[in-house]
């Protein structure tokens, strides 16, 4: 594990919010992520975790500091690079307002193949239906996802995340919107995606019972990281 | 289908109140340009067809001997005729100022080698017919009864190319051969005559104006009676065959004018400019001899486009705040949209979509619905001859006007919210939104 690449490698990265009154919201944050992992991203509310996977999903910018990516820096990327290189490479599971409401199960499974190419293709939409039976959705794959329930929806969103097949799997707070049974459905279903697929997450939770199950924790204080012992034994991994 | 419209129809379709709200506005619109510029241009198009139902679109004459500085002309009709009291009816009016150029005394000329300029003018492009007449003032004489007409020498099938009086008789038949003659319906009237009776005709001879003028007469039968829809022509048109009206104005096988068709109508006064330019003869348009009407239809031009104007802005200001309403209620589904990979190019082009759909769908309905109005107003009222008193103009390039004017309002109308849409930061709007 140790020697399998990093994923992702976050260098220095300070951001700071404000025009007039500048607030630090993280101060100097060092991470790496390698191939395969499953890590847990944990701190209190309003510690800057969403702050820093924004960040590292491309979706905003640090004041300072690096986003590397499967080995690419993205500092010095333009909208338009950094719009290509989130679709290619990112999945991204959020805790509200996940998915695109106007949407089919199977259309939102599509999307970030269809915005990225422009045109769709037969070999998405079968893609997609796959990824929807692999989630437990076979049945639901062309209602709209306003009439799915919470937990069925937030399985939508892991499976929109995977279809691309993204290096990196960024998930914030994807349970904390759930009851408990949902909840564990969703995370097992990322942990089954990471064993099988060997796909890279990184989930913010506020669950421990999640975070136990995680091959790697992170603790965010105040916008610093306090890098805790691992939960699990990561060499039962290798 | 490519992303950008399958995202754009499927948020039209989702916002059905916002898009049927955006649709009902253009739809207006539309129809409002429509039927307005369908009524003006049905209005404009008969009045011109009225006034060209009765004058060539151009006219070709000799010019005016001119140049001839006032005070000579005064001095010389003072010593030709010595009784100052009563002067020649052409100095009576001129001004007394020795700088004015007065016309010569009428006197009707004709057009030098008129046959060859006549098959020179068929052959100016734009120009569909060519008619040689000798035209003047005369009078008409019934019994008692004396008229002042205008009276006109023509070849007969030349000249119907030219002004379709045939297509106008009330009665009898076009026939201007020999000492046919035929007159407006006015006239008619004025002199009581009736088809197959006979009138004397008289013209002043041409050799000069006051004393010692003589006349010269010729007896004519009735032959037509025509009604061109103008009070002025129908109390004052005689026409005979062209010899008749050379004898009766001593032009032996002259002719005073050539009158002119023209394939395209506001093209006459190109054309009369080309025709003078070849010829070297005066010519003038019905545009020139019309210009208060060209003016007045003008004015109802800008007045149309104001309305329009107002009409553009108002939708198109109605469609943008919509839109923008939209993009603002959507923000976190675009965040999430830029988050899996949308370029913000396209984002722009979702919302474009969005307002250029709308103006296509909107431009069909108004063009409807326009239609609808025009053809109910148009059947409102209607003359005793059962024609329309205003008649409408529908024509496939209003509707095209239209279509494009719609989709155009519905394309700038979208241009700042679509902006607005794809320059959102997609961590804000996610957030945020
Ligand atoms: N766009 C922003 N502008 C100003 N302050 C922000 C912005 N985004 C986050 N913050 C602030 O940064 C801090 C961390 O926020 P966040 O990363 O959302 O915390 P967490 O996800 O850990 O609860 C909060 O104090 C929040 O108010
Ligand atoms: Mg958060």
């Amino acid at each position: 594990m140790a020697d399998a690449p990093a994923v992702l490698r976050v260098e220095k990265v300070v951001k700071e919010f404000g025009d007039h009154v500048i607030t630090r919201v993280l101060h100097g944050i060092d991470l790496e992520l390698r191939a395969g992992e499953l890590a847990a991203l944990i701190g209190p509310s309003g510690s800057g975790k969403s702050t820093l996977l924004n960040l590292i999903g491309l979706l905003d910018r640090p004041t300072s500091g690096r986003v590397i990516i499967d080995g690419h820096d993205t500092t010095g990327l333009d909208d338009t690079a950094l719009t290509g290189f989130r679709g290619r490479t990112l999945g991204f599971i959020f805790q509200f307002h996940h998915l695109l409401p106007a949407f089919t199960a199977t259309e939102n499974v599509m999307m970030p193949a269809y915005a990225g190419r422009g045109f769709p293709t037969k070999a998405m939409r079968a893609r997609a239906r796959e990824l929807l039976g692999e989630v437990g959705l076979g049945d639901r794959v062309d209602a709209p996802v306003t009439d799915l329930s919470g937990g069925q929806q937030q399985r939508v969103a892991v499976a929109r995340a995977l279809a691309h097949d993204p290096s990196l799997v960024l998930a914030d707070e994807p349970t904390g919107n759930l009851d408990t049974e949902s909840a564990n459905e969703v995370f097992e279903l990322m942990r089954r995606f990471n064993r099988e697929r060997g796909t890279t997450f990184l989930v913010v939770t506020h669950d421990p019972r999640i975070s136990a199950r995680c091959d790697h924790v992170l603790e965010i204080v105040d916008g610093r990281l306090t890098e805790q012992a691992d939960a699990n034994d990561a060499g039962a991994k290798g | 289908m490519p992303f950008e419209w399958f995202v754009a129809l499927r948020y039209l379709r989702e916002g059905r109140a916002q898009t049927a709200l955006i649709l009902a506005a253009v739809s207006v619109g539309v129809s409002v340009i429509v039927f307005l510029s369908a009524l003006i241009n049905g209005l404009q198009t008969n009045l011109i067809k009225q006034t060209l139902g009765f004058q060539p679109h151009v006219t070709l004459v000799p010019h005016e001997i001119l140049a001839r500085p006032l005070a000579s002309l005064a001095s010389r009709s003072a010593l030709a005729s010595p009784s100052a009291t009563s002067p020649a009816p052409a100095d009576a009016t001129a001004p007394a100022t020795a700088t004015t150029i007065e016309r010569s005394p009428q006197r009707l000329r004709s057009i030098e080698r008129w046959q060859t300029v006549l098959a020179q003018v068929e052959r100016v492009p734009g120009v569909l017919a060519a008619s040689p007449a000798v035209s003047g003032p005369a009078f008409a004489t019934r019994g008692g009864a004396e008229k002042a007409v205008v009276l006109r020498g023509v070849d007969p099938e030349r000249f119907l190319a030219i002004i379709d009086v045939r297509a106008k008789l009330v009665a009898g038949r076009f026939l201007v051969a020999g000492d046919g003659v035929v007159i407006g319906a006015g006239l008619a009237e004025l002199l009581g005559v009736r088809l197959g009776d006979k009138l004397r005709l008289g013209a002043p001879d041409g050799g000069g104006a006051g004393e010692g003028r003589e006349t010269r007469e010729a007896m004519v039968t009735v032959t037509g009676i025509f009604d061109l829809g103008n009070k002025e022509v129908n109390d004052r048109w005689a026409l005979v065959s062209l010899r008749q009206a050379q004898t009766l104005f001593d032009l032996p096988g002259g002719a005073s004018t050539i009158e002119l068709k023209v394939a395209e109508v506001f093209d006459a006064e190109r054309v009369a400019g080309d025709v003078a330019e070849l010829t070297g003869l005066e010519a003038n348009s019905w545009m020139k001899l019309n210009a208060q009407l060209l003016v007045g239809l003008r004015s109802q031009d800008s007045s149309k486009y104001m309305i329009q104007f107002f009409v553009v802005i108002a939708v198109t200001l109605g469609i943008a705040s919509v839109l923008i309403v939209s993009v603002v209620q959507k923000s976190r589904e675009i965040g999430i949209l830029r988050a899996v990979g949308t370029a913000s190019g396209r984002v722009l082009r979702v919302f474009l979509i969005q307002g250029g759909v709308v103006g296509v769908l909107g431009s069909i309905v108004g063009s409807g619905l326009g239609t609808l109005f025009s053809l109910f107003f148009e059947r409102l009222a209607s003359n005793p001859d059962g024609s329309p008193t205003f008649p409408v103009d529908l024509n496939l390039g209003l509707y095209a006007s239209a279509s494009l004017l719609a989709t155009g309002i519905g394309l700038v109308a979208a241009v700042i919210p679509a902006r607005r849409a794809a320059r959102l930061e997609p961590a804000d709007a996610i957030r945020y939104g």
